[in-house]
């Protein structure tokens, strides 16, 4: 049996809340028991809104924030004991939603490339052959690596920040809603770009989003993420056409769609004061003081 | 078409920066006639935000100039009208619903104050008069319209304590104070969930349709476009490159730029080919 | 400017060179304060060749010709001893100059350093110096001033330690803020996820997102180092005679007013002169790169 890039076991995540005097009052699981693999070559998503511990989950698997409790497998090792390591950071990288916010605006494109090649000590001489590398692996001109991100357009910035992010050629990219910031018809180059990456490099994604049109044809499996917890999982197809829980066919019913036969498929559910609350609804509900839901 | 409520002819728009002239707008032609649903739709750069401000009398002079064109609300014309005329149109005629509900309220007052404020200088602009008492009654009765369960305890609470939702909602009852006949909405629901987003599209749609006003939604989903117009207006670099009735454009848009926008839209269907859409340039 | 976003599709290949050159020419203040800084910096440097006796810099007696009135031969007047007060006052403005250079060199990468420390590590580093810092800003500036400057030998040397010493917390406190604001931005905790180490982080990624404001702080601060500085050799603790200092200068011909005017009014003119021009440049500077932090 071939193992799997990623590994993510009964995965909790907790954050303490407290008083305005500091008193420890409670805590909001923020990722409730999460377990999902992702095959090597494999795209999976991970679908969820605000508060469905989508980015807390990233976090984790980038070892910016350690678990409550759960193990997380990289290639079969557990990043409990190497998360935040150089070992760590070649296996596993990240795209962030907001180009705009994502490159410094004082360092040149190639200046930010070059950030994990200095940090995994590539020889200064070497760099800028290995940056020019990078930037027609993600279709951009040589030319461009002189220039600052006030230069770029969204999708180029985008395209520098995956060019970043394979610089130090890792197994895994989780990608955080890479494309929300952007305009369709440059998402479309960028998702394409990324498809072709992934064939060419061998790359495992991690793609998480809530744009769920997006997901059906990006992702071979997807998991669907309420309030921390996975409620269903399964390949894109089968789950978008045979949605089993509530919350999926609440979440499918409100994508907004350009033709007939999307209409079609999409759950036909009352979506204003429908049995089924939307995730900020029952948040909303537990602030008040409803406990669990 | 002079049954139109709003008609824009041929507007041109330049902005300086720099020293250089950037021609933004190169003459857009629009009508919105009453009780109606109208999509303007584009992507960053098409001109449509520049429209809607232009639209709104709301552009930053003199950084931004209009050269040409003209302008008619009801058949009065906007750039002629004196200014004390354009502003009572504003807010009260012709009222805009802002897209981001987490900044577009101001946090230290509560949702009954800003509305009875807004309300009580609108009133002051149309010169008419209504006593406090009243107000609070108009704003109850217009939170009431936007399905706001219980408009007493939302008239009460701070931004803070209501969720993005219901801070949307808020700012679509805000549009609505002094009942006006042209609602025009920027990017609606861009800042929400999804799901919160289909509420709040499907309450616009019912309350459009239920008062009979007219709708200009700038956004640039397509998908937005397709639930709540039934006209739209697709825009790219400061012209309309076509336009027809929802249904017709999306089954069979006409321009190379539609047909490539139309295509680069990821489906649910999962059949999008996206190495396949043209350069868009 | 968030109306020019309509603009950004086509990527404006103006470099950022241009643009600010373009928003610095027409900002009157920045122009004017540059002129002024300009004009001081090249007198200083070029003091003994514009000066028509430069040896008048000294402790020369010339009674004959002691409180001139301004004229063609001495375009300030002399002094109660007969020296050229517009010799004195250009080796004056030298010395302030130099006063501010110097508390400023040490005073910038000192606070910098420390901003940039407790902004990013939070915690105890943070508690530690962010306090100290509160503590020394707590103190009296002049009356520590004094304090040091009567302790050690009133001279030059001894000002600077004492303008420096209590400089520095104010460059902290700005730097900190900054560095607090930048440090949650997504590229820094793309920084961290790509293995960069924290010395790279803070000086490579956090530090030139603070130089704009520096440039602004640093800019209005000479001015006011300046005015310290003479506020000291005024009431005697700085600079001694017969070095020229604008400020003792000023002091000096106090004596002498309303009478001989001109021998403590143009000195102080000078101060005003030069501590004006930092200050426009600084205030320049701030509507050009659109800083809001500064003081």
């Amino acid at each position: 049996m071939i193992r799997p890039v990623l590994e993510v076991i009964d995965l909790c995540k907790s954050f303490p809340v407290r008083s305005p005097f500091g008193r420890l009052t409670g805590e909001v699981k923020a990722v409730n028991n999460v377990s999902f693999s992702i095959g090597r070559g494999k795209v999976y998503g991970l679908a969820g809104e605000s508060g469905s511990g989508k980015s807390t989950i990233a976090r984790m698997i980038m070892g910016l924030t350690p678990p409550t409790s759960g193990d997380i497998l990289l290639d079969g090792e557990d990043i409990g004991s190497t998360g935040g390591s150089p070992a760590h950071r070649r296996k596993v990288q990240m795209v962030f939603q907001n180009p705009g916010s994502s490159l410094n605006p004082r360092r040149s494109v190639s200046q930010s490339i070059t950030v994990p090649l200095h940090a995994n000590g590539l020889p200064r001489a070497d760099r800028a052959r290995r940056v020019t590398e990078l930037l027609d692996m993600v279709q951009l001109p040589a030319s461009y690596a002189e220039r600052y991100p006030h230069e770029l357009s969204g999708g180029q910035k985008q395209r520098v920040a995956i060019a970043r992010a394979l610089a130090v050629a890792p197994k895994l990219l989780v990608l955080d809603e890479p494309t929300s910031a952007l305009d369709v018809s440059v998402q479309a180059k960028v998702i394409d770009l990324l498809v072709d990456l992934g064939r060419q490099l061998d790359l495992t994604f991690l793609f998480i989003s809530h744009d769920l049109s997006l997901m059906r044809n990006f992702a071979e499996k997807v998991g669907v993420l309420y309030l921390g917890s996975l409620v269903e999982t399964g390949r894109t197809s089968v789950v978008f056409e045979n949605p089993r829980h509530d919350y999926t066919r609440l979440l499918l019913a409100s994508v907004p769609v350009v033709s007939a036969e999307e209409e079609a498929m999409r759950p036909r559910i009352p979506l204003i004061d429908g049995e089924i609350p939307t995730a900020e609804q029952l948040l909303a509900l537990r602030k008040a003081g409803g406990g669990e839901a | 078409m002079s049954s139109a409520l709003l008609s824009v002819r041929d507007l041109h728009v330049d902005f300086t920066t720099y020293n250089q002239t950037h021609k933004v707008l190169k003459g857009i032609n629009l009508d919105i006639p009453p009780h109606s649903q109208i999509a303007l739709v584009g992507e960053s750069g098409s001109g449509k935000t520049v429209t809607m401000k232009a639209i709104m009398g709301l552009l930053r002079q003199p950084l931004a100039r209009i050269t040409a064109g003209e302008m008619y609300y009801d058949g009065r014309d906007l750039l002629t009208m004196p200014d004390k005329e354009r502003v009572a149109l504003r807010g009260t005629a012709m009222s805009m619903i802002f897209q981001d509900p987490m900044t577009s309220l101001n946090p230290v007052f509560t949702i009954g104050d800003q509305m009875r404020t807004i309300l009580k200088y609108a009133d002051r602009r149309l010169g008419r008069t209504r006593s406090a008492r009243e107000r609070k009654v108009r704003v109850l009765e217009v939170l009431g319209q936007v399905r706001m369960r219980d408009p007493e305890r939302v008239f009460q609470s701070y931004p803070i304590m209501l969720s993005g939702g219901m801070r949307q909602r808020v700012l679509i009852a805000m549009a609505l104070l002094s009942e006006p006949k042209l609602l025009i909405a920027d990017e609606p629901g861009t800042a929400l969930d999804v799901t919160t987003q289909a509420q709040i599209l499907k309450l616009m749609k019912d309350l459009v349709e239920e008062r009979g006003l007219a709708l200009l939604m700038i956004t640039h989903n397509l998908g937005v476009v397709r639930e709540t117009c039934s006209y739209v207006y697709v825009m790219n670099k400061g012209v309309v490159v076509e336009h027809g009735s929802t249904a017709d454009l999306f089954a069979a848009p006409q321009e190379d730029y539609t047909k490539a926008l139309i295509a680069a839209v990821p489906r649910l269907t999962g059949e999008t080919r996206f190495g396949t859409v043209e350069a868009m340039r | 400017m968030a109306h020019l976003s309509e603009l950004a599709a086509e990527p404006q290949r103006l470099s950022n060179a241009y643009q600010n050159w373009y928003r610095f020419s027409r900002n009157p203040s920045a122009v004017i304060g540059t002129a002024i800084v300009i004009i001081c910096i090249l007198t200083a440097i070029f003091a003994p060749l514009i000066t028509p006796y430069p040896e008048h810099v000294g402790a020369v007696v010339n009674f004959r010709e002691r409180h001139l009135p301004p004229s063609a031969d001495y375009w300030f007047g002399t002094d109660n001893v007969g020296r050229d007060i517009f010799t004195r006052v250009v080796f004056g403005m030298r010395i302030s100059l130099l006063l501010a250079l110097v508390v400023l060199a040490t005073a910038v990468p000192v606070g910098t350093v420390l901003g940039l420390l407790a902004g990013y590590y939070g915690g105890w580093v943070e508690i530690v110096i962010m306090r100290f810092t509160d503590i020394a800003l707590a103190i009296p500036g002049l009356v520590m001033v004094m304090a040091v400057a009567a302790v050690l030998s009133p001279d030059l040397l001894t000002s600077m330690i004492a303008i420096a010493a209590l400089w520095w917390t104010w460059h902290a406190r700005l730097i900190y803020s900054i560095t607090r604001q930048t440090r949650v931005q997504d590229y820094i905790e793309a920084a961290e996820t790509l293995g960069a180490s924290k010395f790279h982080i803070l000086f490579r990624e956090i530090l030139p997102n603070c130089v704009s404001a520096l440039a602004v702080k640093t800019s209005l601060d000479a001015g006011f180092v300046i005015l310290i500085g003479s506020t000291l050799s005024f009431l005697g603790l700085g600079i001694q005679p017969p070095t020229p200092d604008l400020g003792t200068m000023v002091a000096s011909g106090a004596a002498f007013l309303p009478s001989y005017w001109w021998e403590s009014v143009l000195p102080g003119c000078a101060i005003l002169f030069v501590s004006l021009g930092f200050n426009l440049l600084g205030d320049g500077l701030r509507d050009m790169f659109d800083v809001e932090d500064v003081r």
